[in-house]
């Protein structure tokens, strides 16, 4: 019988040595051919004629408008999506009633349909030949091409982002610190304040965070409300698109590398969480 | 506080829990509801609790019928089977919560809450850990802050389920004396489940044995091992061998096996005989030993009968010298049913 080698010792599940060379090599190609690489082709092109001109393009009122739009509108669909992500969390996961599934699958529509389509759903519910339209008009509202269509449309596309976050969290938790609370006297309310919510703070911050970054960089179903009037209704994303069809290279790209500024941050946030709070996923304790 | 269940059913879908369950429940009492998992033992913990309300029957506690009242309003203190603790609050504001979630005139000033909670940790013997988190905690202290917690609201009944079943042999050996000890300082009348029937042959005054939503038998710890009412019962509490066979005459036949069965009705029956009612003996059956496991001041003795069932034996340890290889045996006693 042969002596037995370190090589011996692998770990059980262990791959041999030039399978986890391919396999690796494979994701880091694929990582950096789909998303390295169109990330620094952002900056890269921002850049090219200096910070200069990048700047200038970012400081323009129309760019300006657009930042604006973009932070009140996820300033506004994100604590929405927020409130309602806790509340259907909170319904699915410790308590029982007819319709569950089915509520379960509705929250997850957005994530199934095309955000063109969540899009044209509010044109034809509030635009001008829309059921709601001409009542609209009589009461001087305006939702489609305004700032209530945009953000009706980011609330859409965002929502399932948090209620997906707490479901699994909470469902994870059980009902049984609830019903000592209960038992204990406390009502339905303060037992959601004191025990449930405090539970799963951490999980909602994470779906915060990613609800935030995909409100700020929606596109699709906020192209089709906004519009895009310049200065008015314009988003970031809806901004690049325009400067970029205008052959305003610089411009378009300096606006862009801002989202993905953006979004870095907001996913350097989400990382720093993590490592502050290692089990974020489980809503802390033991 | 007396506590009577009368003709209890609950169903989960068409699965039913419990099947017109009848329980007395005496003031002060320790009573363990034992059984297998899927017999129903925790559902009827959590209907007494006011955590689940019954399809049919009622709930009555010192003759008042509570079947659908609040948890909160039946004043039960609860102690879950994995705790249950807040973990973002302090083991003292664990314990503290029913009472701070009180309000008006029937809370208790903070000094008060305080001193309690510290009388609570001195119950429980973990004076000094107020200000700990539950994850900083062992298994067995959070078993007692649960406890303490449960008892904070000064309940008028104690439920407690599967109250050592996260624990380790040794740490549940002595929680189960320290909860026999707060049940005697404090009186209050307690419920537990478990599935452990040392647990509850040590800890109860008497135990209510349940299988497939029914109790089989209720009676003290002595009464349900000697007389089991049922085979399920003599199978389930204790060690028993059991045998198949028929009674004529007050005898119990199966194969080579003769059984006393004085009292039985002719006809196909089960047998049961406790490993320790097995005695050497050369007018009994043949028997082959095939290992003798010394345990303490006992020998465990595994054999086999000619026809190749096994069968158990436990006797002192002194005589695991005669255990050599063929014996004969004869049974003190065995728990005959009609098959």
């Amino acid at each position: 019988m042969a002596v037995a080698t370190k090589a011996d010792f692998r770990h059980p599940t262990d791959d041999p040595l030039w399978a986890k060379i391919v396999i690796i090599g494979l994701v880091l190609a694929f990582l950096g051919l789909v998303l390295i690489l169109p990330l620094v082709a952002v900056f890269a092109e921002a850049l090219r004629k200096g910070l200069g001109p990048a700047l200038d393009a970012v400081a323009t009122p129309d760019a300006w408008a657009a930042i604006k739009l973009t932070l009140i509108t996820a300033g506004i669909a994100v604590p929405f999506n927020a409130l309602f992500g806790l509340c259907a969390a909170w319904a699915i996961a410790k308590h029982d009633f007819p319709g569950k599934p089915l509520l379960i699958t509705l929250i997850d529509l957005p994530f199934s349909v095309s955000p063109v389509v969540a899009g044209l759903i509010y044109v034809l519910v509030f635009g001008l030949q829309g059921w709601f339209g001409e009542h609209l008009i009589d009461h001087d509202i305006k939702i489609i091409f305004a700032v209530p269509g945009i953000v009706l449309a980011t609330i859409f596309v965002t929502f399932p982002f948090i209620a997906r976050e707490l479901i699994p969290l909470m469902q994870e938790q059980g009902v049984s610190e609830e019903e000592a609370a209960v038992s204990m006297g406390a009502s339905g309310l303060y037992t959601f304040w004191r025990v449930t919510a405090p539970n799963v703070r951490w999980g909602l911050l994470y779906g915060v965070l990613l609800c935030n970054a995909r409100a700020m960089g929606e596109f699709g179903a906020v192209s089709v409300v906004s519009g895009h009037i310049r200065g008015l209704t314009n988003t970031m994303p809806l901004h690049v698109e325009i400067l970029y069809n205008e052959y305003d290279f610089v411009s378009a790209f300096a606006v862009a590398a801002l989202l993905c500024l953006l979004a870095i941050v907001t996913l350097v946030l989400k990382s720093v969480l993590e490592i502050a709070q290692p089990d974020v996923k489980r809503g802390g304790g033991h | 506080m007396t506590i009577s269940i009368r003709s209890v059913e609950k169903k989960f879908g068409r699965y039913p829990a419990l099947n017109s369950v009848n329980l007395e429940i005496a003031d002060g009492e320790l009573v363990a509801l034992l059984g297998p998992s899927g017999s129903g033992k925790t559902t009827l913990l959590r209907t007494i609790a006011g955590l689940e309300f019954p399809d049919a029957g009622q709930v009555l506690f010192e003759g008042q019928d509570v079947t659908f009242a609040s948890a909160a309003a039946r004043r039960v203190g609860f102690v879950f089977q994995q705790y249950a603790l807040f973990k973002h609050m302090t083991v003292a504001r664990n314990i503290a919560f029913g009472l701070d979630v009180r309000k008006g005139k029937d809370k208790p000033p903070k000094a008060e809450i305080a001193r309690r909670v510290d009388e609570l940790l001195k119950l429980v013997e973990l004076e000094g850990l107020g200000k700990r988190y539950p994850s900083q905690l062992s298994g067995g202290q959070r078993q007692r802050v649960a406890l303490s917690r449960a008892l904070a609201v000064q309940p008028s009944v104690l439920l407690l389920d599967e109250p050592f079943g996260a624990l380790d042999a040794t740490v549940r050996k002595s929680l189960r004396k320290e909860l026999r000890r707060v049940h005697d300082a404090t009186g209050v009348t307690t419920i537990f489940v478990t599935h452990d029937q040392e647990e509850a042959l040590e800890l109860a005054d008497r135990v209510a044995i349940l299988n497939a939503g029914r109790i089989e038998q209720i009676g003290t710890p002595h009464e349900v091992h000697d007389n089991p009412a049922t085979p399920f019962v003599c199978g389930f509490v204790g060690e028993a061998n059991r045998f198949e066979g028929t009674v004529s005459g007050g005898r119990f036949t199966s194969g080579p096996v003769i059984l006393p069965a004085p009292d039985a009705a002719g006809g196909a029956a089960l047998a049961f005989v406790r490993p320790h009612d097995l005695v050497l003996d050369a007018e009994g059956f043949a028997a082959k030993v095939e290992r003798v496991v010394i345990q303490g001041p006992l020998a465990n003795v595994d054999a086999s009968l000619p026809d190749g069932r096994r069968i158990e034996i436990c006797a002192a340890r002194d005589e695991a010298a005669k255990f050599s290889s063929d014996i004969r045996l004869s049974a003190r006693r065995a728990h005959v049913f009609a098959a």
